[in-house]
Parts: C-alpha cells; sequence; structure tokens
C-alpha cells in the first residue's frame, strides 16, 4: 500500500469529518495482462446526512467504489476514510468493528443468515454490539415495520419471497445508529411500488438519522431521490451535479 | 431544457371542451389551462384565432351572442363535423414526426460525427442537467401538497420523458464504449482507443 501524506483530510477527524472521504484512490484487480484498472484516481467527499447516488455504465467502478466505502476491500493506492477514520491504518478487528457499527448495507445478493429469523437476523448486529436482546428487538421490530414488515417475524429467510427478504436486508442496514449506508442496486428484486417504498424509505434516513446514504442505480428514477449525482466512466468521476463539470475549460468549441 | 413538441392539439382541446357543451372564449381558455394542470397557458387572441378556424372549417358554429353579461359574448357549440374530427382525434396516434427528430437525438449524433471524446462529453453534461432537473421536480413534488390531477400527471410525463432520455443516453454511452476501434485509423489497430481516453 502506498501511503501519500499530502493527501490527509482537512478536516480534524473529532470536529465536522465526511461520512466517507476519497483521497485519489486507485484499485486494481490482477496483474500484468489480466490487470483492471476499476478506479483510477477517485477524490470525493460524502458529508454526513447526505444522500448521494453513484451512476455509470456496467463496469465503471460503482461497486468497487461501494466496497472501498464500506472498508470491505483495500485500496491499491490513495486514502480511504470512513467515520472520519483511515481504513488502511486500522486492525483487522478495527475495522470489523467499523463495518459493524457505521456501516449499513444493501446488496442486491442477499446476505441474510438462514439459519435465523426475520427479527433476529435485524436485531443480530446490535446484540453484537452489546445491546440487550429485548431493546433490541424492540428496535429491530421498529426497523421491520418502517420497510412494511409486521408479522410473521418469526419466521426465517427462506420463508419470505425474494422482495421481502430484501427489505429484512434493509431493515438490518438501518438498525441502529451507522454513519453510512451503503446500497448497492437495492431494488434489484423488488416491483416498482416496492422499489419506489424503498428508495423513499432511504431518502428519509439522512434528515432522519443524519446518516450518508450512498446508493448505486442505473435508474434515474431512483437516482432523482437524491441530493446529489456523481457518475463515474473508466473508473473515474465524469461529472457530479453537486459540481458540474460543464463544457469544461474552452466549453463545447 | 429542452421544449417537448405540443404544436398543433390546441384545436382538437377546444374541440374536446366544447364537446361536453356550448362556451364563450374566455371560458374555454380558463377551462383549458385547468385541464393542462396550468403548464400549457393560452392567450385569448389565440383562443379566437383557433376558433375563427374551427369555424371556417364547419368544426364550430357560433350559437347566439349573449346580451346579459355585458360585453355581449360569441358563445360556440361543437357542429356534426367537429364531433367526428374529435373521434378521428382521439383515435389517432400521437407522433412528433416520424422519424423521431428530437434535439437531443441530433445533438448527440452530431456530437459522435466529431469525434467519441467530444460525444462523451455531450453526453456526460446532457445527463447531468436531465437529472439535475429530475431531481428538482422530485423535490418540488416532496414540498407541494393538494397538486391537481391534471398537475400531476403533466409532472408524471416530463419525468418518464427525461428518464427515457437518460436511458437513451446510457445506451449512447455504452456502445460508445464498446464498439471496436475504427479500422485503418493506425497500423496497430487494436487499443489506440482505450489508450487515447
Amino acid at each position: 500500500m502506498t501511503t501519500d501524506h499530502t493527501t490527509q483530510p482537512a478536516t480534524d477527524a473529532a470536529t465536522g469529518h465526511a461520512a466517507v472521504e476519497f483521497f485519489d484512490v486507485v484499485k486494481r484487480f490482477g496483474t500484468g495482462s489480466n490487470e483492471v484498472r476499476a478506479l483510477s484516481g477517485v477524490s470525493l467527499r460524502i458529508e454526513p446526512g447526505e444522500f448521494v447516488a453513484i451512476m455509470g455504465p456496467s463496469g465503471c467502478g460503482k461497486s468497487t467504489l461501494l466496497h472501498l466505502a464500506g472498508g470491505m476491500e483495500d485500496a491499491t493506492a490513495g486514502r480511504v476514510y470512513v467515520a472520519g477514520r483511515d481504513v488502511a491504518d486500522m486492525s483487522i478487528t478495527d475495522r470489523a468493528a467499523l463495518r459493524r457499527r457505521e456501516v449499513g448495507y444493501v446488496f442486491q445478493r442477499l446476505n441474510l443468515l438462514a439459519s435465523l429469523t426475520a427479527l433476529e437476523n435485524v436485531s443480530l448486529p446490535l446484540e453484537l454490539e452489546g445491546v440487550g436482546a429485548k431493546q433490541a428487538r424492540a428496535r429491530a421490530r421498529e426497523a421491520l415495520a418502517a420497510v412494511g414488515l409486521d408479522h410473521r417475524l418469526d419466521r426465517y429467510p427462506d420463508d419470505f419471497s425474494g422482495g421481502q427478504q430484501q427489505r429484512i436486508a434493509i431493515a438490518r442496514a438501518i438498525v441502529g445508529e451507522r454513519s453510512v449506508l451503503l446500497a448497492d442496486e437495492p431494488t434489484g428484486s423488488l416491483d416498482t411500488v416496492t422499489s419506489d417504498a424503498v428508495i423513499e424509505l432511504l431518502a428519509g434516513l439522512p434528515a432522519q438519522f443524519g446518516t450518508a446514504v450512498v446508493l448505486v442505480t442505473h435508474e434515474p428514477r431512483f437516482a432523482s431521490w437524491t441530493d446529489r449525482v456523481v457518475f463515474l466512466r473508466d473508473g473515474r468521476i465524469v461529472d457530479d451535479t453537486a459540481h458540474p463539470v460543464g463544457a469544461g475549460v474552452g466549453g463545447f468549441r | 431544457m429542452r421544449a417537448y413538441s405540443v404544436c398543433m392539439a390546441v384545436r382538437e382541446g377546444l374541440l374536446a371542451l366544447l364537446h361536453e357543451g356550448p362556451r364563450y372564449g374566455y371560458q374555454l381558455k380558463t377551462e383549458f389551462e385547468a385541464a393542462t394542470g396550468g403548464v400549457w397557458p393560452l392567450n385569448v387572441g389565440q383562443v379566437y384565432t383557433t376558433l375563427d378556424r374551427l369555424e371556417r372549417d364547419g368544426l364550430v358554429e357560433v350559437r347566439g351572442i349573449e346580451g346579459e353579461t355585458a360585453p355581449s359574448q360569441k358563445t360556440y357549440a361543437i357542429t356534426v363535423d367537429g364531433v367526428a374530427a374529435l373521434g378521428e382525434w382521439w383515435e389517432a396516434v400521437p407522433s412528433d414526426d416520424p422519424p423521431p427528430r428530437d434535439e437531443l437525438m441530433l445533438k448527440v449524433l452530431m456530437a459522435i460525427e466529431r469525434g467519441d471524446d467530444h460525444a462523451l462529453r455531450v453526453i456526460t453534461h446532457q445527463r447531468t442537467v436531465l437529472l439535475t432537473l429530475l431531481q428538482a421536480k422530485r423535490k418540488e413534488r416532496r414540498t407541494t401538497a393538494g397538486e391537481t390531477l391534471a398537475a400531476r400527471l403533466v409532472t408524471d410525463a416530463l419525468v418518464a420523458r427525461a428518464e427515457a432520455d437518460l436511458r437513451w443516453l446510457d445506451t449512447c454511452e455504452e456502445h460508445l464504449q464498446h464498439r471496436p476501434a475504427p479500422a485503418a485509423v493506425t497500423h496497430s489497430n487494436t487499443s489506440t482507443r482505450k489508450a487515447s481516453r
């Protein structure tokens, strides 16, 4: 890992740090002729309480960006800060705690634990953090109600439809007060009406909890709910509705 | 932001309102505007010009001049031919001008003629503008209550079209990125396109 000390965050970690911040991040997979550059120098600051969509053609690096923002993968070069902390400097244990406490995930592929009930799946992150079982379950029920599930909570994931399972996963990602919620095409398996409800739910989180929500989507309809859209192409940010590039220097001449 | 063409339908819009019963010119103006969610303002002159043409074509007739409300106003009514013309309009499939010729499409096609890099910049810019528009519409909807059905449906139409344009821009981008490099540009005919980005 290359470290570049000129790219430290400008703000103090104790006061007003970003939810997620990337400094000139490069991510490569494979080596030699098989090398793929997923990200080629991405710098991005996402504030607490911001709802940001990441868009771009398939293979542009959207999902890689999300994995790095969640501390699930390491950058090949550059620095990634999550909740004000440099992910590269953290021990495996600290990183696991960061992922558990600060980051919620909703991915296209469901990763619920098949041997736990719906309610247990959602309350698990809180119980791992030492919240008492009773309180954890009460908060899990609230989260499940927020995604429209209020009965059969003692059933196992396989007893639910794909759409319902995704809603359980979303409830799990929003339970507890996380700094960042990362959602990768979270409505992939849902019908239109349910999808809209889920995105509306995500859109409400920043104001409600101060959570930053990062949504990877190819659907303009969903991106329109966000405060800001960042466009990637070939592993680079090509535009950002918060700081539009416009025609660039010299205009379209 | 580009305007979605509306052109000739005012005529048929007035006929549709007259099919409900005879009306004054000014009444047609206000009812037309209400029915179109306030996004399609008509001036009174435009209404009377259209009514004159409809009368000339025998689709509308002047029913009488009411003296009760001063100044006296003409009442217009739809004729049998007008009802038939309106019936044809309901049946006809709306289309701009097939083959499609909208400004965004022309812009992107021309940009591709100029070169892939230019085209990608144009696509990027147009997409950002369209998404910013969609965000604004969404925000508007979240903060305004008591919108009329007509106004809501008009916004829905604009949003659906912007979404379709965005999807089309994505398709353009994918095709531009994945099409093989044109032959005979260079002797080592691979990887020059990638390298140039």
